[in-house]
């Protein structure tokens, strides 16, 4: 995910930032000797930000710390792709700023249509209070949750 | 508001390259408190407070927050010199995270990119975007740039000001109208307006404003009776290449919007390539200054490799605080030119090694080295002599490559020589730095 960092006078616009792949090979090409039996096969590379990155300039992530969402499958130090380019709906898993601190929760439309943010862990229930949007001081939706990986 | 996507623009290399005519139209799009703004976006506990980051070794103030300006802290003041009652009141500094703000405009160039035909990326924070052609779109320009603003507040936590004009300079002037006047929302269209509207809001802005004009010029036109930027646009041309030079006159044409300045193409390779730091603490021994002078080789001659070039000649210098006249002062560099030009850190290392060697006294606490790289050329173009070791060649730019790929993906300075030392108790000052949030897989910010 390192970027050149300069990226001066790029003259004409790019619109896709470049990610580094190897090479598309589609077509057999000319060689010597033994042919490879697998040339004609070998068409691209997996690259797991393809998979977990559909728009790189809005995409962060963010490591997970403690057990609040853990009936959702995001667990401690999971790292989780946010897209800051999805608007956040209710239902989606999203990354919000709530009084200062940086969360991870389900944001719900509650009853009486108050929007909250809303820790899952049926377990430790109460230590995971409902964040009421209506009562920060100060909350903004940071990203919408896309993905999480995790390393064993 | 919606209606243009990137995929609606032609963003292919071959956009026809019309001169710049009356449908020219240039965007300059800033990015607000860029620096303060982007350590807020990982630490929202900074937002809406007083923050200034610092200068290399956390010297001075570089960048300021809206609530740290309104405190009245002034740009390049040093820290020290910052009175202790406003850090009471809660005025906090960061150090400079050029990791970070690199990564962050990064993004919002890229998201600009895709969001005109044409970009010219001007510094860290600020692209002029070229609109020129956009007038068949069905939306104005200033929505255009409101669509801007929001989708780079949205997709990077970012605030921009966008300001459109028939010229370069007339829509560095837009950009100010924007950012200085709420109604407009951070977008303005200066053509878009009435020809007495535009004249009312040229007249209201001083003629310092302009850009390329600076404190001494803005003093001599003042005294000629030039107060604002309106009777600039309205000055004789031809006057004003008398009495200054053809840049102003060409200024006074833009502000006309006469275009003279179009987007700068891919900007030439650098001539020389310069590396030099002061030290975060008091060097004096000459070994301390060796793992300095090395190290800041090992960085010039990886930017060298990264456009291509070979180096003809080597300067390296050191000096004392010169603003500590009462220690002994002692600076000095030498230049030397190399048997054969080369890209090659292990080479120019050993050079520098030896220049050191001379230029070392005792007796001295030295502040800062340097290290340049001139007579430049391309890679390509580099004499082959007679007795040349092919072999041994080739294996050195394999290790090379090998070295800058490495510290490309895992952090610089990751792999390099011996000599530029481990511990570099030398290096740079930097108490209050942020962690890099976008770079780092240890520095994530975490989500609870």
């Amino acid at each position: 995910m390192r970027r050149s960092a300069n990226a001066a006078h790029l003259g004409v616009a790019h619109p896709e930032p470049m990610a580094q792949r190897l090479p598309l090979i589609a077509s057999p090409s000319p060689q010597a000797g033994f042919p490879s039996p697998a040339a004609d096969y070998v068409e691209e590379t997996l690259d797991l930000n393809e998979l977990m990155v559909r728009n790189p300039p809005a995409t962060f992530f963010v490591r997970v710390r403690g057990e609040s969402m853990v009936d959702a499958k995001v667990f401690e130090g999971d790292v989780l792709s946010v897209d800051r380019s999805i608007d956040p709906r209710p239902g989606h898993i999203v990354v919000a700023s709530y009084s200062g601190d940086l969360y991870v929760k389900r944001l719900s439309r509650l009853a009486g249509g108050r929007l909250a943010l809303v820790s899952e862990n049926a377990a430790l229930r109460d230590e995971y209070p409902i964040l009421y949007l209506d009562q920060a001081e100060d909350c903004t939706l940071w990203g919408v949750v896309t993905g999480s990986v995790r390393r064993f | 508001m919606d209606k243009i996507t990137p995929s609606s623009i032609d963003t292919d290399g071959l956009v026809t390259r019309s001169r710049p005519g009356p449908q020219t139209r240039f965007a300059l799009v800033d990015v607000n408190n860029f620096y303060c703004s982007c350590e807020a976006v990982f630490d929202p506990r900074l937002a809406g407070k007083p923050l200034v980051v610092l200068s290399n070794n956390d010297g001075c103030v570089v960048a300021r927050s809206a609530e740290a300006k309104a405190m009245g802290i002034k740009m390049g003041q040093p820290w020290h010199q910052v009175p202790r009652e406003l850090k009471a009141q809660g005025l906090q500094a960061l150090s400079s995270n050029y990791t970070l703000y690199a990564d962050m405009s990064h993004r919002v160039m890229t998201i600009l990119g895709g969001m005109a035909p044409r970009q010219e990326v001007y510094s860290i924070d600020e692209c002029f975007l070229d609109f020129s052609g956009m007038g068949l779109i069905t939306t104005s320009l200033r929505d255009h740039g409101l669509l801007i603003r929001n989708r780079i507040q949205q997709w990077t936590g970012l605030t921009v000001c966008v300001g459109v004009g028939s010229t370069k300079t007339r829509a560095k002037l837009a950009n100010h109208i924007a950012k200085k006047n709420p109604q407009w929302a951070g977008s303005f269209d200066l053509e878009s307006r009435s020809s007495d509207e535009q004249q009312h809001w040229l007249s209201s802005l001083d003629v310092g404003e302009v850009w390329g004009v600076g404190g001494r010029l803005t003093a001599q036109l003042k005294a000629m009776g030039i107060h604002t930027v309106q009777d600039l646009k309205d000055a004789n041309p031809k006057r004003i290449r008398s009495h200054f030079s053809v840049v102003l006159e060409r200024t006074v044409n833009e502000l006309n919007g006469i275009s003279c300045l179009d987007l700068e193409e891919l900007s030439p390779k650098k001539q020389q390539i310069l590396s030099s730091r002061s030290f975060g603490k008091q060097v004096t021994s000459e070994a301390d200054l060796r793992e300095a002078v090395l190290t800041y080789l090992a960085r010039a001659a990886e930017k060298l490799r990264a456009q291509g070039s070979i180096a003809g000649m080597l300067q390296v210098g050191i000096r004392t605080n010169p603003f500590k006249p009462d220690t002994p002062q002692y600076h000095k560099a030498l230049s030397c030119k190399l048997a054969e030009a080369t890209d090659d850190t292990l080479v120019l290392g050993q050079y520098a090694v030896r220049m050191l060697r001379q230029l070392y006294r005792e007796g001295f606490v030295y502040q800062k080295a340097s290290i340049m790289l001139s007579d430049l050329s391309p890679r390509t173009e580099r004499q082959i002599t007679l007795f040349e070791d092919t072999a041994g060649r080739e294996k050195r730019e394999r290790l090379n490559a090998t070295l800058d790929t490495i510290n490309r993906r895992y952090g610089s300075r990751t792999l390099q020589t011996a000599g530029a030392g481990i511990h570099k108790t030398w290096s740079m000052k930097r108490g209050n730095l942020s962690a890099a949030y976008t770079t780092d897989w240890r520095s994530l910010p975490t989500v609870q």
